[in-house]
């Protein structure tokens, strides 16, 4: 594959794409496709056949157009926006686009709402646009455009000086330099390196990485044999649980196309760079999540974390220096390699470059995917994007971060959204999963529910983590019974310092910070379970936990 | 100077503690001197009296009558000592707690019964669902583990009590000793 | 490297130490009688660094290390024992006693267990956080050991000797969090078990009573630790 060749796919691909006049974009992502969109997209087929509008109509199935909870949607030449569409909604619409008359209104989703308006789109750029399963508008959409550039024209070195100089952090929660991480493994030594694809999303009420999977898998493809090349590896594994089928028939797909074309295999573009990848599907532990248990997962062993030093930069899989990167990192890497790492620097704030992908969910008008730039205010993204709370129900918190994270309420709405401001504020930026919760929800049985959470999927290796989580879900318990006393509360901060700071893995040391960030900001609520017996939210109480 | 007024209770154990407070001998004379045994199993003393300076609890909260107890002796005491694993830890009378008491009860008067098998109802204080530490109920100020502590760590914690000092117990000591 | 490369001159506890490059701060610790309480680590096997107990502060490093994966380094400020060290350790082995059923009045490892030990050593007269007493079981089917899980408390020494040493991996971990126990083959009885040779390393590494020879009383059950080192050291003779 040369330069020539993919400009030549991009150029037959844009010819036929523009040879029909009318697109009619069909959201087949996973929440659309419970909402029947298959059925819409093929009635809308045959439809447009029955009609004899093929010449001048196509319909397509595109991926994630971000808000979920108006599926099931499709767009109608990039600028009419259908909602809540059913299949018997598709005469209506095929009638309005026959005729040359105006949108059908009852299923127009207005897009000049703040939702679409403050968004920026640079991972998602081509979701709910290509068709995720056609390589060819993958390539039309510039894809592969950037591999081939940094094969041909740059040096790894160079590679890794663009990423450092974008100022990309990992997406996967920590926010490490992902220049850094590049360089280290670039300077390990080793026999053998590796690049591993971090798609075991395992948040509680967060679906980026799916849908990037799901409505762009080249994207991530591209991203990981950019890092390959960096790095010197020649051979990948993504690690994608086994929860997300769609995305897993996607990959493969993607795989599959992109070594027909040469873009993945031997040789690849006529360079002497080799790169294979494969599927590794996770069977469902949130702490593979964790890169060491992760790598042991690939390795056919019980998923459990190890110490580090060393890192898996060092020594990762089968002792091998191994970069590890999450899907939304590398879905960032072709677009900061196409427009140069000061492009991307340029968006965001100081200290956290670029944009970041949310999934909305809980207490808001509208609940889906986002992307927005870094440093956007918490009270944007709930009261504009989020379109606020319904109901007319009052905020109460905003929880970031999933299991890891923290609760963050009302005083905190004008605070930037980026790595330091969330940690100074005792929550974490995480994997993008963004919680919104009204004054129906009691923030201790929040807290409780996440240290279920991390007590379920503790993997048991240490002692702090295995039995601490299990004595701090039993404290909240007895609180959220209304039946603790002063004395369990000591306990349980007691308890929260002692998992925090020594246990082994991440998913041990941030377990208290559900509890820890609802001490800080909900003290109230506690004190009044356990002194007065009362639960505000009127969730709790001894009749409801049995 | 006044002397100080001590107390011992026996709770779910198996009176070993006691035995074992006991055997600390001749020493017991020493103690006698400094110090009244105003209630214990080992007295004739009915009702657990007021302003008691020292109380030595053995054994595990395992029924009604031991929790309705240790609160009584919480109240009346200045320094309540929990004696032993049983009283420390539940030791072997918390063995039954993996089970239901409906379990423990059959087992005992029925299953292992020749004669006249049959759960009592009435003489015998209902069981708690477990049996458990004694501090998981009242507030305990010096812990003895041991099974039993033996003598000359019940000495020394006692003597070190009437003094009116706070004895290092853990050097003496340990779970199981 | 040159020779003097790999040595590495440090401190724990204000005192100068050297030590190869290659050794752990523990290992240090131990050579030169430092004490730094550990349940999962044992000389001759592998480290795994579950039991955190061998916390201890570097300074520099804001997260606390576990001593017994850490290698030395140049310069390093290593302190192996202070208040808040103190206090997580024995939250630990509190932790530990809470999670399963320990009675020690009337087990067979009675005095000679090292958890025993350390409740001792780190002065613990009593666990203050609740006990779960969950329902564990005891496995007698093989004709001359038995596990009890009452007494086990996850440390994979048994899993580590049986994998790296006697070669036969017979042991495993299965389960989650809470619910993770060790198991023999594919979760069968002991006794079924194809893969165990009886060789009982298993049962001699147990830090606890949870692995024991049949027929031992109460207090009756001494380990032997004294083959691995041996054993480690001959094998290391032969590959080398």
């Amino acid at each position: 594959m040369t330069r020539e060749e993919l400009e030549q796919i991009a150029n037959t691909e844009r010819q036929s794409q523009a040879s029909t006049a009318q697109k009619l974009n069909v959201c087949v992502a996973a929440g659309c496709l419970s909402c029947q969109s298959q059925t819409v997209k093929e009635v809308l087929e045959k439809g447009v056949a029955r009609r004899g509008l093929g010449e001048r109509c196509a319909v397509k199935g595109v991926g994630c157009m971000g808000l979920c909870s108006e599926g099931a949607l499709v767009s109608v030449d990039q600028n009419i926006l259908y909602k809540r569409v059913l299949p018997a909604d598709a005469t209506d619409m095929l009638d309005a686009l026959e005729a040359g008359r105006p949108p059908v209104e009852r299923l127009v989703c207005p897009t000049n709402t703040p939702f679409f308006q403050r968004q920026k789109k640079i991972v998602l750029e081509n979701s709910g646009v290509i068709d995720p399963e056609r390589i060819e508008e993958y390539i039309a959409a510039c894809g592969y455009t950037a591999l081939v550039e940094a094969l041909t024209e740059l040096t790894p070195a160079e590679v890794i000086e663009q990423v450092t100089r974008s100022g990309l952090r990992g997406r996967g929660g920590a926010g490490y330099p992902t220049g850094l991480k590049w360089s280290t493994v670039a300077k390990a030594v080793g026999t053998q390196k590796f690049v591993i694809c971090n798609a075991d999303e395992g948040d509680p009420g967060a679906f980026m990485d799916r849908s990037v999977l799901e409505s762009d898998p080249h994207r991530v493809l591209e991203g990981m044999l950019i890092a390959a090349y960096a790095v010197g590896a020649s051979e990948g594994y993504i690690y994608v649980r086994a929860e997300y089928p769609l995305a897993i028939k996607r990959l493969k797909i993607a795989i599959r196309q992109a070594e027909k074309l040469g873009l993945l295999g031997s040789n690849i573009c006529g360079t002497r760079f080799n790169f294979r990848v494969d599927l590794r599907l996770g069977a469902g532990a949130f702490v593979c999540g964790e890169e060491t248990a992760l790598i042991a997962s690939i390795e056919g062993k019980r998923g459990a974390p190890r110490p580090r030093p060393p890192y898996p930069a060092m020594e990762g899989l089968l002792g091998e220096p191994t970069l590890i990167n999450n899907v939304e990192t590398f879905a960032n890497i072709p677009p900061i390699l196409r427009n140069g790492g000061e492009w991307f620097a340029a968006i965001g704030t100081e200290k956290s470059k670029g944009t970041k992908v949310f999934a909305l969910a809980g207490r808001v008008q509208n609940t889906g995917l986002v992307e927005v730039p870094m440093g956007i205010t918490l009270r944007e993204m709930v009261f504009q994007i989020g379109g606020g709370v319904p109901d007319g129900k009052n905020f109460k918190a905003v929880q970031t971060g999933g299991p890891s994270g923290g609760c963050l309420p009302a005083e905190c709405l004008d605070m930037p959204v980026d790595y330091e401001s969330l940690a100074r504020a005792g929550s974490i930026m995480g994997s993008g999963g963004m919680i919104i919760m009204d004054e129906t929800s009691c923030m201790v049985d929040v807290a409780k529910y996440f240290m279920d959470f991390c007590m379920t999927e503790s993997c048991g290796k240490c002692v702090p983590c295995r039995v601490g989580t299990y004595q701090m879900h039993r404290l909240l318990e007895t609180i959220t019974q209304l039946q603790a006393a002063p004395k369990d509360l000591a306990l349980l901060e007691e308890l929260c310092d002692l998992v925090k700071h020594t246990s082994l893995c991440g998913l041990g040391q941030s377990a208290p910070n559900p509890v820890l960030s609802t001490l800080r900001y909900f003290a109230e609520e506690y004190k009044a379970h356990i002194e007065r017996n009362q639960c505000v939210a009127g969730v709790c109480g001894q009749e409801v936990h049995v | 100077m006044a002397k100080k007024r001590m107390a011992t209770v026996w709770l779910d154990g198996c009176s070993g503690c006691h035995m074992s407070f006991l055997d600390i001998d001749e020493r017991l004379l020493t103690l006698a001197e400094i110090a009244d045994l105003v209630y214990s199993p080992l007295v004739d003393a009915k009702v657990f009296p007021e302003n008691v300076d020292v109380t030595l609890v053995e054994g595990a909260v395992s029924s009604e009558e031991d929790l309705h107890k240790i609160q009584m002796v919480r109240e009346r005491t200045t320094v309540l000592v929990s004696l032993g694993d049983c009283a420390v830890t539940a030791n072997v009378p918390g063995m039954r707690n993996p089970f239901s008491t409906k379990a423990v009860y059959e087992r005992a008067y029925r299953e292992n019964v020749t004669l006249n098998p049959g759960v009592p109802n009435e003489g015998v204080p209902r069981l708690l669902p477990q049996a458990r530490p004694i501090h998981e109920f009242v507030t305990v100020d010096v812990f003895v583990p041991g099974c039993p502590p033996s003598a000359d760590t019940i000495f020394y914690v006692v003597s070190e009590l009437l003094a009116g000092r706070t004895p290092q117990v853990g050097s003496h000591t340990r779970f199981g000793a | 490297m040159t020779a003097s490369a790999n040595v590495k001159t440090f401190q724990i506890n204000g005192r100068d130490y050297s030590a190869r490059a290659e050794e752990t701060i523990l290992e240090v610790a131990r050579q030169n009688g430092i004490f730094i309480p550990r349940l999962c680590e044992l000389e001759g096997l592998s480290t795994v660094g579950a039991c955190r107990l061998c916390l201890v502060e570097v300074k520099g490093s804001n997260r606390l290390l576990a001593s017994c994966v850490t290698r030395v380094e140049e310069g390093m400020e290593v302190t192996t024992n202070s208040e808040r060290l103190e206090r997580y350790r024995r939250g630990i082995v509190e932790l530990l006693f809470t999670e399963r059923n320990h009675v020690c009045s009337v087990c067979v490892s009675n005095g000679h267990c090292e958890l025993q030990f350390l409740s001792q050593k780190l002065d613990i007269t009593h666990i203050h956080y609740p006990y779960r007493f969950p329902k564990a079981e005891v496995d007698a089917s093989h004709g001359r050991f038995v596990i009890d899980h009452n007494r086990c408390i996850l440390c994979n020494r048994c899993v580590r000797v049986c994998d790296e040493i006697e070669g036969a991996h017979t042991w495993d971990v299965m389960g989650r969090g809470i619910d993770a126990r060790v198991i023999t083959d594919l979760n069968q009885p002991w006794g079924t078990s194809d893969t165990c040779t009886s060789c009982g390393k298993c049962v001699h590494v147990c830090p606890t009573g949870a692995l024991f020879e049949k027929g031992r009383s109460v207090a009756e059950m001494e380990k032997r630790r004294n083959f691995l080192p041996y054993l480690q050291l001959m094998r290391g003779d032969q590959n080398g």
